[in-house]
């Protein structure tokens, strides 16, 4: 009866995730990654994925940990540094990689969340990006057409959800994850806290749990820094 | 010839009371270090935060709380977050107004190239052709010349473009250009740098004007 939307944990949220599928993993860097449905990805050892997300992880966390396990068919991007082992596949030819631009990857997501099918953008007019792509010009300006991306599962991450699916995401951890959310077929979301549904401000909810099919509090978050920058005390 | 914070701090000047900024990664972010006193800028990371504040005290980062480099960062009172669409929304809606980037090559006509060397592993352009499709005014940052000493101000570009007909500015090591009618116009040099030596080094087209002012 109702809404069933919380599960267990990263492997009951992960169940019919299947080889050759199409997954949009949202966070930016290592920051707002969705940890604990990797490190079941891994465990699950699903191979042959398309991910869509905006970097690849490090080589021993986030996404490089699928890469590690050669599970990662192709990867859509729009920054891949910082991660040896995908070089290595990258190099080697046996991980196909299309770079996008950033703005591009984020609207592309959030034309699929709104039900829109493309979106016009003038990223990337003149450059190879545009090639093979239908442009139009609109008051003078030349624009690329893009499609909305089509994803089987979207896996995301959000500091505070409830049992009805609703999502509060924390700091710079929000990033590409509320549009991801609202692009998957399926949609999972990992929380560092669970609460029940009426908890949360309505006013504050970022993403609204329509969008989101499975939810479950992670078991451990990491949280991993990839670029530790500080300032010393006097 | 300018170091990397002269041109820092050249480009500092042309930052405006009441602007929203975003600086690239490299040279462009040491601006924020040198935006005069007495005027307020807000930041734009395009990771989702407006209102980037300084790195954080020692022991008080936040793994939620990065800038576009990856770099942990603070918030400043009035700062806010959100999501990667909306952050290339104000991109793309020209709401930024001012865009500061690093580049490989600039063109004469206002072309660039920063993302990818062919042969070199291709890292990704990141927010970069985002940037200069839609910022109103870019101004780049680089060295006038590349290690090998080859000029870096071409008649075009030779590596892969990130976007064309779009940079109005350079600040590099020699001087400071506009970029306008097909042509480097050279505005200023740095003082210990002779006009001549500004002609050898820009293989682009250069318009060298009446005076040119050294850049203080």
């Amino acid at each position: 009866m109702g809404f069933n939307k919380v599960v267990k944990n990263a492997n009951e949220a992960c169940q019919g995730i299947e080889d050759g599928m199409t997954l949009m993993v949202g966070g930016f860097g290592l920051c707002g990654i969705p940890e604990n449905c990797i490190a079941e990805l891994v465990d699950k050892k699903v191979k042959g994925l398309t991910c869509i997300s905006n970097n690849a992880g490090v080589d021993d966390f986030g996404l490089g940990l699928l890469l590690q396990g050669k599970q990662v068919k192709k990867m859509i991007s729009s920054y891949v540094g910082e991660n040896a082992e995908f070089e290595r596949q990258m190099l080697s030819g046996e991980l196909e990689v299309e770079l996008i631009p950033q703005g591009t990857l984020a609207t592309r997501c959030m034309a699929a969340g709104y039900g829109m099918p493309a979106i016009y953008t003038p990223a990337g007019v003149g450059t190879e990006v545009a090639e093979g792509k239908e442009t139009r010009v609109f008051n003078g300006k030349t624009y690329l057409m893009e499609y909305a991306f089509d994803a089987d599962f979207a896996i995301v991450k959000a500091w505070k959800g409830d049992t009805l699916g609703n999502l509060i995401f924390r700091s710079t951890a929000r990033n590409f994850n509320p549009m991801m959310a609202m692009a998957g077929k399926i949609t999972i979301a990992e929380v560092e806290e669970l609460v029940p549904a009426g908890t949360l401000d309505p006013d504050h909810i970022h993403t609204p749990g329509i969008y989101v099919h499975r939810i479950f509090q992670g078991a451990k978050f990491e949280k991993r820094i990839e670029q530790r920058t500080t300032r010393k005390r006097d | 010839m300018l170091d990397k914070n002269g041109i820092a701090k050249r480009i500092a000047r042309e930052v405006k009371d009441g602007m929203y900024v975003n600086l690239g990664i490299g040279i462009p972010t040491l601006v924020a270090n040198y935006v005069p006193s007495g005027i307020e800028v807000i930041l734009q990371s395009e990771n989702g935060l407006l209102g980037m504040g300084p790195f954080p005290w020692d022991g008080e980062e936040d793994a939620d709380l990065i800038n576009a480099g990856k770099q942990t960062v603070t918030t400043l009172p009035g700062s806010s977050i959100f999501d990667s669409a909306m952050s290339f929304g104000m991109i793309r809606a020209q709401k930024v107004d001012l865009t500061i980037l690093g580049a490989m090559e600039v063109s004469e006509n206002g072309d660039i190239a920063n993302w990818k060397v062919p042969g070199k592993m291709v890292k990704g352009m990141g927010g970069a052709m985002d940037l200069v499709a839609s910022a109103k005014n870019i101004i780049v940052a680089m060295q006038h010349c590349d290690k090998a000493g080859n000029s870096k101000l071409l008649p075009q570009c030779t590596l892969p473009l990130t976007g064309i007909h779009c940079i109005q500015k350079v600040v590099t090591d020699l001087g400071v250009f506009d970029i306008k009618e097909g042509a480097f116009h050279l505005l200023e040099r740095a003082a210990d740098v002779s006009i001549e030596e500004i002609q050898a080094k820009t293989a682009g087209k250069l318009v060298i004007p009446e005076v040119v002012g050294i850049v203080q």
